[in-house]
């Protein structure tokens, strides 16, 4: 067979390899590892927004069996640098991160001291024995509030609660709204959000004294940066300090930043000389996990008459919490806000300001889709404002906008370059999918019968596999555009792949199998994908920002590319036949038109453990270590369809159909795809509907458990219509592009404008996420349009 | 502390324990059964369901104690990774877990309403599936894995 014919494995529903150990209950998680003689760690949190530590009194904690020492701050200040999220910004101020507060708390969760005990139970025991006394300082909850003159500074040393703050601009935004026809603004909230990976943070430290060596077990998605920054804190050399993410439950980006927990549990494990563990409970998990999408957004859209895009204005304050988050910063969301905000249309002018706040509130940190789901929000609801003014179909007033196929590369108004991708494509496809004049006439029917049925759009664009050219968190001094993936056949034919990457359900031990084995020419049973391990490449930082497939790809190709090269190099001299009349497939090397064939475990045999069979002068290991750089992102574009129906009597709102049509470039396994959709579009559906961390006036947390903080369930998630658009490859390796987080993006937009679109004969139009029954109640109350 | 004389997975543990341990750290700490998981610890998120007597419980809001003479299954004593039952092949086939963390707790909770329920629509597998939190799949994946083990179980 030709060799181009012969089946691939990219493009098939490979059933995942990670799966028979998840099954079984064999799968090994943070906290399902406990060497002998652990300690374990138990946090005293504060309960004050903003108050100095006066003074601390143990009591008795010492005293509970088991109890083996209790921490403060000053107990440790001689035993690691603080972590510092430093950013080339402009006027940008680092907040220091310690494991434990010194001196002054600054939100309410805030690890104030740790104990160390022989048992979970006894740590917890000996909290409630310690009184700590404070003395409350004034505070600003509301972001709105801290940014103002006169505010009291949670950081004094900031001089500002306004750590972070930047403008953009493009064209002439004044003349553009002075010759629009129209324009439509308003001040969208999206309210604050909190990951909640179903596994909480656990860490598991251990020091090894024969090699004075440290070993971190961390829950954590990006391992290698964790090993780089505590190598600076402890002053150990990156040999001696290895950071290993096992399987992980989950982070949706709340594990891929440095905690205070994990910096202590590192600490103490040195100073101990003994494994120290701790595992967050819930509550903590609530409390203190990095939280995201806090965002209020004045914006507003200049038309002419035609529905035409003119101009946007913004003026972005984005709630960053207490400090800035390592390594991210938090500058992260907010700035994504106001560069995302032009969104996939063609938009000369453009001018917005963003100001990212402190404070007292849990550091907000990266979470699925950050900074897009709110730009996409208040982008796509002026969209639809302003088609409702010209009475256009919302469809038709985005495709007179969405950039086009020859317009590509397109330089966004904030600095974007959208490379080719289906931006009309996927509005075209997500209306065909669902049947979009069908769904119309449903939707008039059912308002004919006085029911209130709305449908909704989003169109998108993200930048994902982002390269080197650009960091993905602005100004931050990581380089996160490369990835490293070292591949070797050992002397029994057995393939191992190793990567800085680290999975966490999205199943690239079965992709990066799949694209391996099309390029060396293996057998996808004899790969193993190694990842999740700062020990596995010289430098490698983790999954995240939709980057794994394409840079971990990339660089899979790239090293099998060189490996099989080995490979066949080897063969021709055992075959004694030209190496370019030889084809690797499945395991075997052939010559097409003989029927002579060698295996790859015959081939690593020879090269191995034959002296003699291969020429010592042309002998080669089989192994590569490749690095892979896309230096620009590729654009990822997706357009969404929400038809939701909102319950007369309790103003619940139902999903009653979900359509996306994404185009994420050549797909490696549709089915690992599909569930990246459908689970984004459910945590898409959290924001939009239900998910909203409340903070009361005291700065006390209130939705403190899962009963008060709620996610989506079974019972309300409606099945998800895919379609995958495939216009013209990015020129990414392998033509891959990143998919993970865009369902997340384009939810809370297409829902937010089908509840409008339901609520549009009451003039209601959505300004404010999560959507509960008791917004829509005080809506239709404030419009005095209650119906009977 | 107080005798507790269990049976999991077929086999009997008698273990000394404080009247106050969790069942779901009885099993993952002193039986080293680490496949039940905990998300919550109050009784939300369905993580650490197991099967007591015949029913599934969370193992989070029962103390070891309660037990004493049950008999108890986990999702150590389904299938192997060698040989997984139908359930699991059937989540596998289907794509019904990511990080798989909460995936024991909806095996468990799966065993049970397989053994009890109809689940003849898909309304009713999802109405059965509600008391289980993941985070990762959107639930699809799972409605159709329970529906693909409901055909190959056949009406009750
Ligand atoms: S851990 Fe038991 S229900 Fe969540
Ligand atoms: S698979 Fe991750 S929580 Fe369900």
């Amino acid at each position: 067979m030709d060799v181009e014919l012969r089946p691939k494995l990219v493009g098939q529903r490979i059933k995942r390899f990670e799966d028979p150990r998840l099954l079984t209950g064999a799968g090994r998680f943070v906290d399902d590892i406990t060497p002998p003689g652990t300690l374990f760690l138990a946090f005293r949190r504060s309960d004050h927004p903003h108050a100095l530590i006066k003074s601390i009194d143990l009591g008795s904690a010492l005293s509970v069996p088991g109890v083996v020492a209790v921490f403060d701050a000053t107990d440790i200040e001689n035993d690691l640098r603080p972590a510092i999220p430093s950013s080339r910004m402009k006027g940008y101020y680092a907040t220091p991160l310690w494991p434990l507060a010194r001196g002054k708390v600054r939100y309410v969760g805030e690890p104030v001291l740790a104990v160390a005990a022989e048992s979970r139970y006894a740590a917890e025991d000996a909290l409630d024995r310690i009184q700590i006394d404070y003395e409350s300082l004034p505070f600003a909850n509301r972001a709105e509030d801290a940014v103002a003159d006169g505010a009291p500074l949670l950081h004094e040393d900031a001089g500002t609660n306004a750590i972070v703050v930047r403008s953009f601009g493009r064209g002439d935004v004044d003349a553009a709204f002075a010759g629009a026809a129209f324009s439509v603004g308003a001040t969208f909230r999206l309210r604050r959000k909190t990951p909640v990976a179903i596994e909480n943070r656990c860490y598991l430290a251990e020091w090894d004294k024969r090699r004075s060596a440290l070993t971190l077990h961390s829950s954590t998605n990006i391992p290698g940066v964790i090993r780089d920054v505590l190598s600076d804190c402890l002053d150990l050399p990156g040999n001696r300090l290895r950071v290993i993410a096992p399987d992980v439950g989950g982070s949706f980006g709340s594990k891929g930043s440095l905690y205070p927990e994990e910096m202590l549990v590192a600490v103490l494990a040195r100073k101990l000389q003994r494994p120290i563990k701790w595992t967050s409970d819930r509550l903590e998990d609530l409390a203190s996990t990095s939280q995201a999408f806090d965002e209020i957004m004045q914006a507003e859209l200049a038309v002419d008459a035609d529905g035409r895009l003119l101009g946007l204005k913004a003026d972005v304050i984005g709630d960053i919490g207490a400090y800035s988050i390592y390594p991210w910063t938090g500058a992260l969301e907010p700035v994504q806000v106001v560069s995302f905000m032009p969104g996939p249309y063609r938009l000369e002018n453009y001018q917005a300001r963003v100001r990212g706040v402190v404070t007292p509130k849990a550091p907000t940190g990266p979470y699925r889709g950050v900074g897009r789901p709110a730009a996409t929000f208040a982008m796509e609801r002026l969209i639809d404002m302003a088609a409702r003014r010209l009475g256009l179909d919302p469809a038709e007033m985005r495709r007179r906008n969405l950039i086009t196929a020859p317009e590509f590369p397109y330089r966004s108004a904030s600095g974007i370059i959208w490379d080719r991708s289906g931006f009309q494509e996927c509005l075209q496809a997500a209306c065909d999918k669902a049947n979009y004049d069908s769904l119309l006439r449903k939707r008039d029917e059912a308002r004919a019968e006085g029911r209130w049925v709305g449908i909704g759009f989003a169109s998108y664009a993200e930048l994902t596999g982002i390269g080197s050219r650009i960091s993905v968190a602005p100004g931050m001094p990581i380089n996160t555009g490369t990835e490293t993936a070292t591949i070797r056949i050992d002397a029994t034919g057995s393939i191992t792949a190793a990567f800085g990457i680290a999975s966490h359900g999205q199943g690239l031990e079965t992709t990066l199998a799949q694209v391996i084995a099309d390029e060396l020419g293996c057998r996808i049973e004899d790969i193993e994908i190694q990842h999740g391990d700062s020990a596995l490449v010289p430098m490698g930082t983790g999954t995240y920002a939709s980057r794994s497939a394409v840079l971990g790809g990339g660089a899979a190709t790239l090293s099998a590319r060189v490996v099989r090269t080995k490979v066949l190099k080897a063969a021709a001299h055992l075959m004694e036949l030209p190496v370019d009349k030889l084809v690797a497939h499945n395991g075997i090397v052939s010559a097409p038109g003989s029927n002579q064939s060698i295996t790859f475990k015959e081939i690593a045999n020879a090269v191995y453990a034959q002296m003699g069979r291969i020429p010592h002068n042309a002998r080669e290991d089989l192994v590569a270590s490749e690095t892979y750089d896309p230096y620009f992102g590729t654009a990822t574009s997706a357009t969404h369809l929400a038809m939701i129906e909102i319950d007369t009597g309790t103003y619940g709102v139902t999903v009653t159909r979900y359509v996306v049509a994404e185009d994420c470039g050549r797909v490696i396994n549709p089915m690992i795809v599909d569930g990246q959709v459908q689970g984004a579009v459910a945590q898409g559906i959290g924001v939009a509907l239900l998910e909203e961390v409340i903070h009361d006036d005291d700065g006390q947390i209130v939705t403190a458990s899962l009963a008060d903080y709620l996610i989506p369930i079974a019972g309300t998630m409606p099945p998800i219509g895919i379609v995958h658009v495939e216009t013209v490859l990015p020129p990414t390796q392998g033509g891959f592009r990143g998919m993970g987080e865009g369902g997340t993006i384009g939810a809370p937009a297409a829902i937010a404008n089908a509840v409008s679109d339901a609520l549009s004969a009451m003039g209601i139009e959505i300004t404010t996420l999560p959507i509960t029954p008791d917004r829509i109640f005080q809506l239709i109350t404030q419009q005095g349009s209650l119906p009977q | 502390m107080t005798v507790v004389s269990v049976t999991v997975n077929r086999t009997v543990y008698r273990r000394d324990v404080e009247d106050r341990l969790l069942l779901s750290d009885f099993l993952r700490n002193d039986l080293s059964l680490t496949g039940t998981h905990v998300g919550c610890e109050h009784g939300v998120c369905g993580a650490c369901t197991v099967i007591v007597d015949g029913y599934s419980v969370r193992s989070c809001l029962l103390l070891a104690v309660q037990t004493d003479g049950a008999v108890v299954e986990t999702v150590e004593g389904l299938g192997t990774t060698e040989a997984l039952n139908p359930l699991q092949k059937a989540f596998q086939d289907h794509h019904a877990l990511q990080c798989g963390f909460c995936t024991p707790g909806f095996l468990m909770a799966c065993t049970d309403m397989l053994r009890r329920l109809p689940l003849t629509t898909d309304a009713e597998i999802r109405e059965a599936l509600s008391g289980n939190l993941c985070r990762c799949t959107g639930y699809e994946h799972i409605v159709n894995a329970v529906r693909d083990a409901v055909r190959k179980r056949g009406p009750l």
